[in-house]
């Protein structure tokens, strides 16, 4: 990477700190008593100050109009595909396996066929970058407390009418500022701001895979650790080549119905959940997020069909995250998720044995906490976004010695 | 002396009425104008204009020829007989106009320049200022690619790219696409002619008239998939895109049968053609067939036998879109 311009180098966020330690241990309780309340107020405060440090990278950097970009510092030729006759391409990216000809591009408007080679358009092209605490990605079981230099480029494989990131996810890299952010750099800012994880994140990072292995490899030499936030619609060579440089990796889950992901996401169920046998296979520290969006994918059947298929096919250990939907995008007709639809969920799937199931979007939520499956005990204890108790020690409950699984401490 | 006129409640009311209803008509008429040959009742004209001499001894298309071939063309769809009247009944001073280029192909597969200089000239004929013209596509780079002289200044006609314009910011949805529009056609056009290039296409089976509006919206890519249907007919069917739209003039002076959409010389033919139609289904249609009799020529199965029939043309002639029709019976095509 010799000869690379430090773009960010000026970039300045707020100095930060880590938050850990414990702060208090109280169960949240269904009265709003007075402990609660002031609970939910430093809660509260806690998101604001994590707004205030989460700000773009854009943002921070001088624009000047219409970006100025060199198209070509962005281009490397793709890892993942096959030539074909008369100039054309086969992507095997992901499960789509977009064929291409000259000049045109995939699914995901981020990778170009010129000439009958196919080429990433967005190495090095970030075009947002924040620093979040992990619990945001959400991974509850890897380095609680701790921070996560996240970045995405524009551009994405699905198409989910729910996307809460359209605006840089369902869009073409050049319709969105960006700025050029070499793999070496991306690894020295996390170092610089304290953060022991860079995250892939925002859009779909599978379709900025040779960016997310380059940065890997650079983070990785900087003693920098890389997670992924992805949908999981990968082939299996190219997600055993990219994710295979993770440190942990949490799925988007989107459904548990073919007919789903073909009329919402505009994808396919089956290679996401051979994705995350793989994941599980290769040791991969892996949780999985499930958006419950009412209506469409909040059925009794279809919660019990997931937690058994997880527990048959994945193990009762990984932790599954049902989150709220917020109306956005293409599904503004539909309400958000009401909380006791969240905590059905829950309960169909504690009912079949899984042992970290929490509940996401709704700030305050007990089950937001991570406690003993053998014991019940609490051990990790979030407000909203930040940590307030994390008991576990060496990987186990404090209390009746059940090792908890994750990756706890750095 | 005369008696004053007295006018009742009752006539009040009448007059009222009478003016509603001729202001309403007014109205009816000039969306009419626009979309007249879609109506349940008339047939679609597609007009197919033809000068084996286009291109004189070389193989460039000649700017006069094909300033006559497209007055041929007009002409005939109009059914008039000076080469101003056509477009008088298509635009109106005052009115900015877009013409929609197809500016993928480079030089030698895109809309022809020659042609749009005729249409230029014809427009401003008509009294339309140069300024109120724009010449676009996704992006500058190709159409200085294709040979178009940018411009985006001054008195000039304007051409340049939805890439220096931008798209808007907000969605706008129909069926199952939700795109964001060129600010082109949103802000600098009240009138959009399309000039599409008659084109095979891998994906879509053909690319004309319905497809080029892939050129207006930010998402194109995400449109791809099942042979482009129903996304094409729903990207035509967005209000700016419907309601602009006045006339298709499809450049079929060289089409491509096979490899499409991009220039592939071995699958390309000079076809010395214009097809203009106000029906852009219906001109889908016809130049579908064209390319498939050039197909069976060159001995290549059918679109549909290699399972790449354009089907989002039926989509779009379907109840949910009327945006044409792709019924022969309802058709007249003319050969001139």
């Amino acid at each position: 990477m010799a000869g690379e311009t430090n773009a960010l180098a000026d970039m300045k966020f707020p100095d930060v700190s880590p938050v850990n330690g414990p702060v208090r241990s109280s169960e949240f309780g269904s009265i709003l008593d007075r402990r609660c309340f002031m609970k939910c107020a430093a809660m509260a405060g806690a998101v604001c100050s994590i707004d205030a440090f989460a700000r773009p990278l854009t943002a921070i950097l001088p624009f000047s109009g219409a970006p100025a970009q060199s198209d070509s510092q962005f281009v490397v030729e793709a890892r993942f595909y096959e030539k074909l006759q008369t100039k054309k391409i086969k992507c095997k990216l992901c499960p789509r396996e977009c064929t291409v000809g000259d000049r045109e591009r995939g699914y995901c408007g981020v990778r170009e066929n010129r000439g009958g080679t196919y080429y990433s358009l967005v190495h090095s092209r970030v075009c947002t970058a924040h620093i979040d605490p992990i619990e945001k990605k959400p991974l509850f079981h890897y380095l609680p407390g701790t921070l996560a230099f996240s970045l995405a480029t524009a551009g994405c494989n699905v198409n989910c009418k729910f996307c809460q990131n359209w605006d840089i996810s369902q869009v073409r890299p050049e319709q969105v500022r960006a700025d050029y952010a070499p793999p070496k750099t991306v690894a020295e800012l996390a170092k610089q701001y304290r953060c022991p994880t860079i995250a892939y994140t925002y859009s779909e990072p599978v379709i900025f895979s040779e960016f997310l292995m380059d940065t890997a490899d650079a983070g990785h030499a900087a003693g920098v650790r890389s997670v992924v936030v992805s949908n999981g619609y990968m082939q299996q060579k190219s997600l055993q080549a990219a994710y295979g440089k993770m440190d942990a990796v949490k799925i988007d889950l989107k459904s548990f119905s073919e007919s789903y992901y073909r009329d919402v996401v505009c994808g396919e169920l089956k290679p996401v959940l051979d994705s995350l046998v793989t994941l599980r296979k290769m040791g991969k520290w892996t949780e999985i997020v499930y958006l419950v969006v009412p209506t469409l994918n909040d059925s009794d059947s279809e919660f019990g069909g997931l937690a058994r298929w997880i527990k048959t096919d994945m193990g009762v250990d990984v932790p599954v995250h049902f989150t709220r939907f917020h109306p956005e995008y293409l599904l503004k007709n539909l309400p958000p998720t009401p909380v006791p639809t969240l905590e059905r969920a829950k309960a169909i799937a504690d009912a079949e044995g899984l042992h970290y199931v929490y509940i996401g979007n709704v700030p305050g939520h007990p089950a937001e906490n991570t406690y003993c499956p053998k014991c019940r005990k609490l051990l990790v204890e979030r407000m909203g976004l930040t940590i307030s108790q994390m008991l576990i020690q060496k990987n186990s409950c404090p209390f009746c010695k059940q090792p908890i699984p994750g990756i706890w401490h750095a | 002396m005369k008696k004053p006129v007295e006018t009742t409640r009752r006539d009040f009311l009448k007059d009222c009425v009478a003016g509603a209803a001729v202001l309403s008509m007014s109205g009816r008429m000039q969306l009419l104008d626009a979309a007249g040959q879609t109506s349940s009742l008339a047939k679609s004209k597609v007009v197919i204009a033809r000068d084996s001499m286009l291109r004189g001894a070389g193989t460039t298309v000649d700017s006069q020829r094909v300033l006559k071939l497209l007055d041929q063309a007009m002409q005939t769809l109009f059914g008039v007989d000076q080469p101003a009247e056509p477009w008088k009944k298509l635009v109106r001073p005052g009115e900015r106009v877009g013409l929609k280029v197809n500016a993928l192909g480079g030089r030698a597969f895109s809309s022809n320049l020659q042609l749009v200089e005729a249409i230029c000239e014809r427009l401003q004929e008509t009294g339309i200022k140069a300024r109120d013209i724009v010449i676009f596509d996704r992006d500058t780079e190709e159409l200085e690619r294709s040979g178009f002289h940018i411009s985006t200044e001054g008195k000039r006609i304007q051409c340049f790219g939805t890439d220096q314009a931008g798209y808007e910011d907000d969605l706008v949805t129909y069926g199952s696409v939700g795109s964001r529009l060129s600010k082109i056609l949103t802000r600098n056009c009240d009138v959009l002619i399309n000039l599409p290039v008659l084109k095979d296409h891998d994906g879509a089976g053909v690319s004309m008239a319905l497809k080029n509006m892939y050129g207006v919206i930010h998402n194109p890519n995400k449109y791809h998939p099942n042979g482009c249907n129903p996304y094409i007919a729903d990207v035509n069917m967005l209000s700016d895109v419907r309601t602009k739209m006045r006339l298709t003039i499809c450049d079929a002076t060289t089409g491509s049968y096979e490899g499409g959409p991009g220039y592939k010389p071995q699958y390309s033919w000079k076809n010395d053609a214009l097809i203009v139609a106000r029906d852009p289904v219906a001109l889908d249609y016809v130049g579908w067939q064209m390319i498939e009799r050039k197909r069976a020529e060159k001995g290549l199965k059918t679109l549909e036998a290699e399972k790449r029939a354009p089907l989002y043309i039926a989509t779009a002639a379907d109840a949910q879109h009327r945006l044409g029709t792709n019924d022969p019976k309802r058709m007249v095509v003319v050969e001139v």
